[in-house]
């Protein structure tokens, strides 16, 4: 387990926990961080580009990898412009591509993220595209040269936990990149679920926002997708969808 | 009972009461309201005819409380169940509804609370809408900023530590023309993060102007989609101009703006019914326009200056409540607006049920900020103000005020792409 990393880019993280930092207090971040065990928070570039005194930035705690995200990009041209800011403001190489054309769901416009992903790999950027869970799309973003694809589970901020959990499993079975749900997780089994799957790492943020005790659901998160990457490391996913081995041979009777 | 709008000053002459009196008491002496003046562009759209065949055939004594039950119950709110809750019906249910609203704003903006403030440039009206303040036969003491005054307003703004403003003027193109307002946008830009338009309605290609001098946000209150009340209470003035208003937002969004604000000003007509069609003018276009970021406010009536008896007759803070929740279960992505109009009481109740964003720091005056944020007196002229505010929390107060309800003041969630 202990040499069990989670691996981006050439990047390695013990934590599987990605948080996200949108919706809550900023002081809240300290704490949320430290009990979610999260090394990985993320950060809305349009939020952090503030005057503000107690900047966002300031509740970052140290040995923490930020990745700063594209939300507000209505287009791959918008969100080009939106991870250079990130850049200047020394938000560091990450990139969460979020391109929305639909301020309702907040559905991902897939075919400005593939535009966006290409232009920004090529750029030096490390590049974590949100996504509609459709497999050409997955494999035309490895092809962009994305450092993961981050599919969503259910529209953001529903908490309705793995409404795409099929398609999904089609991309963690078939992409070679680090598969990291993102969106829609509500509750800690819901994300434990998506780990059993074979997902690489969990990303939340409403479901932690708007919980009673913020730090304390942040680490019912951290156990959950704990457990879940131990099931998976296990062997359950095998026991549970290829089936058990029958005890008599179905082909025991044929002979040589 | 009715409010008393009308209200005579004594500044004006003869010829100008007598016109005055003409169009109050004779409406053949009035234009029709629902005519395009000349320069005013027509657009093809269907979001009108949608949102008044619903408004027209809304009878809200028909739901009872099953048909709210029923409302409450549903993953995904529809028209029929946001008309129930817009109900007397629902009025029983106020708590339910709330506790609905609040996980509904929770879901979709969590603890986030935005702040902003107004910044009034000008004054100046062409119109007599009877309730306002600005209106052309109110005597009032008018002002138009030159931009040395803009930027000095904006700089006292802006070391307050604001980071969102909202530009509006009186509706009279002649005083305030669109390069002014541009010229102001421009400034802005160099103090703000954001900055947002509330003015009179303008043309497609004017719009997208603004947005290159630096807007991205459009608000045009509708006042009431009552067209015959409309009429009644807008009698001079391009204002007049019932179906120009109502397609603004469209002419905003085609022009580039990100965003737009709607709202009817509750205590004109039935208010039910007003609060209805604003919901489905956000409705219909957010379908139309599905990128576009929309809001909604919920202004009630207020006193003005030379008539203190203005207010919202049967809006009371219940009804407003009960809008504002089934204006938050039907819509649970649009920003919900709530200003100074109302008290602090109200506003740090309603930021916890569905509200997202309020004013603070406000003057609804002319030139009157580095006054009012210091208490410095000042020989300065200064323009007399739209309406009278209940809530003058500072930004300061405000930013602590709602930090103690548990919530994050947010002064900045915004870019300019």
């Amino acid at each position: 387990m202990n040499n069990d990393k989670l691996i981006i880019a050439g990047h390695e993280f013990n934590s599987r926990f990605i948080l996200g930092s949108g919706k809550y207090s900023m002081k809240l971040i300290e704490a949320a961080v430290k009990d979610a065990g999260a090394e990985i928070i993320t950060l809305a570039v349009r939020r952090a580009n503030t005057r503000e005194q107690e900047s966002i930035l300031d509740y970052i705690p140290e040995g923490i990898t930020l990745l700063p995200n594209t939300s507000g990009a209505r287009n791959a041209e918008e969100a080009v412009r939106i991870a250079r800011l990130a850049r200047e403001l020394g938000c560091g190489n990450f990139i969460k591509i979020e391109i929305m054309r639909d301020s309702k769901y907040l559905l991902p416009d897939n075919q400005e993220t593939i535009k966006a992903t290409e232009i920004l790999a090529k750029e030096g950027f490390v590049v974590m595209p949100y996504m509609y869970p459709d497999l050409n799309v997955a494999r035309d973003l490895v092809n962009a040269g994305a450092a993961s694809v981050m599919p969503l589970a259910s529209p953001i901020g529903s908490n309705k936990g793995l409404a795409t959990k099929e398609f999904i499993q089609i991309l963690v079975d078939e992409i070679d990149l680090p598969i990291i749900v993102d969106a829609g997780i509500g509750r800690p089994s819901q994300a434990c679920e998506a780990m059993e799957m074979g997902a690489a790492a969990i990303m939340a943020n409403t479901a932690l926002a708007t919980a009673g005790d913020l730090p304390m659901m942040a680490s019912a998160f951290k156990n959950a997708i704990e457990a879940g990457r131990k099931a998976y490391l296990a062997g359950l996913g095998r026991v549970l969808t290829r089936g058990a081995s029958a005890s008599d041979p179905l082909t025991g009777f044929l002979r040589d | 009972m009715e409010n008393q709008f009308f209200v005579d000053s004594e500044y004006l002459t003869p010829e100008a009461l007598a016109k005055k009196h003409r169009l109050e008491t004779d409406p053949s002496f009035r234009r029709n309201h629902m005519e395009y003046l000349p320069k005013m562009e027509i657009i093809e759209s269907d979001v009108c005819a949608n949102v008044m065949a619903q408004m027209n055939s809304y009878d809200y004594s028909k739901y009872t409380a099953a048909d709210v039950k029923a409302a409450l119950e549903h993953d995904n709110c529809t028209i029929e169940d946001f008309k129930a809750l817009l109900s007397p019906a629902a009025e029983p249910f106020l708590e339910q509804m709330a506790q609905r609203a609040r996980l509904e704003t929770g879901k979709h903006f969590g603890n986030t609370v935005y702040l902003f403030t107004p910044l009034y440039i000008a004054n100046y009206c062409e119109n007599y809408c009877v309730y306002c303040g600005f209106n052309c036969y109110n005597h009032i003491k008018r002002m138009k900023l030159s931009m040395e005054q803009i930027e000095k307003e904006m700089k006292v703004i802006a070391d307050s530590g604001m980071e969102e403003i909202l530009i509006l003027t009186g509706e009279s193109r002649g005083q305030s023309n669109v390069e002014y307002i541009g010229e102001a946008c421009k400034l802005a830009r160099k103090y703000f993060r954001m900055v947002g338009l509330e003015i009179y309605p303008v043309n497609t290609d004017e719009y997208r102007y603004l947005h290159e001098c630096g807007a991205d946000y459009v608000t045009v209150f509708q006042e009431t989609y009552d067209t015959e009340k409309y009429e009644q209470l807008h009698l001079l003035g391009h204002k007049r101009v019932w179906p120009y208003r109502f397609d603004a937002q469209e002419r905003a969004l085609r022009g580039g703006m990100r965003g737009v604000a709607f709202s009817a000003l509750l205590g004109l007509a039935d208010f039910r019914k007003d609060a209805l069609a604003s919901a489905l003018h956000v409705y219909y276009l957010q379908r139309k326009y599905p990128h576009a970021e929309m809001s909604l406010s919920c202004p009630r009536l207020r006193p003005i200056i030379n008539n203190d008896k203005i207010n919202p007759l049967d809006v009371h803070e219940k009804q407003l409540c009960q809008v504002l929740c089934a204006y938050r279960i039907f819509l649970p992505y649009v920003g919900i607006t709530v200003s100074s109009r109302e008290s602090a009481e109200f506003r740090n109740g309603i930021v916890k049920i569905a509200a997202t964003k309020v004013s603070a720091g406000v003057s609804t005056g002319i030139g009157d900020h580095e006054s009012k944020y210091s208490g410095k007196e000042t020989d300065e002229i200064q323009g007399d103000e739209q309406f009278e505010i209940d809530d003058s929390r500072s930004l300061d107060k405000m930013y602590e005020d709602i930090s103690e309800e548990g919530l994050q003041p947010v002064l900045n969630d915004y870019l300019y792409v």
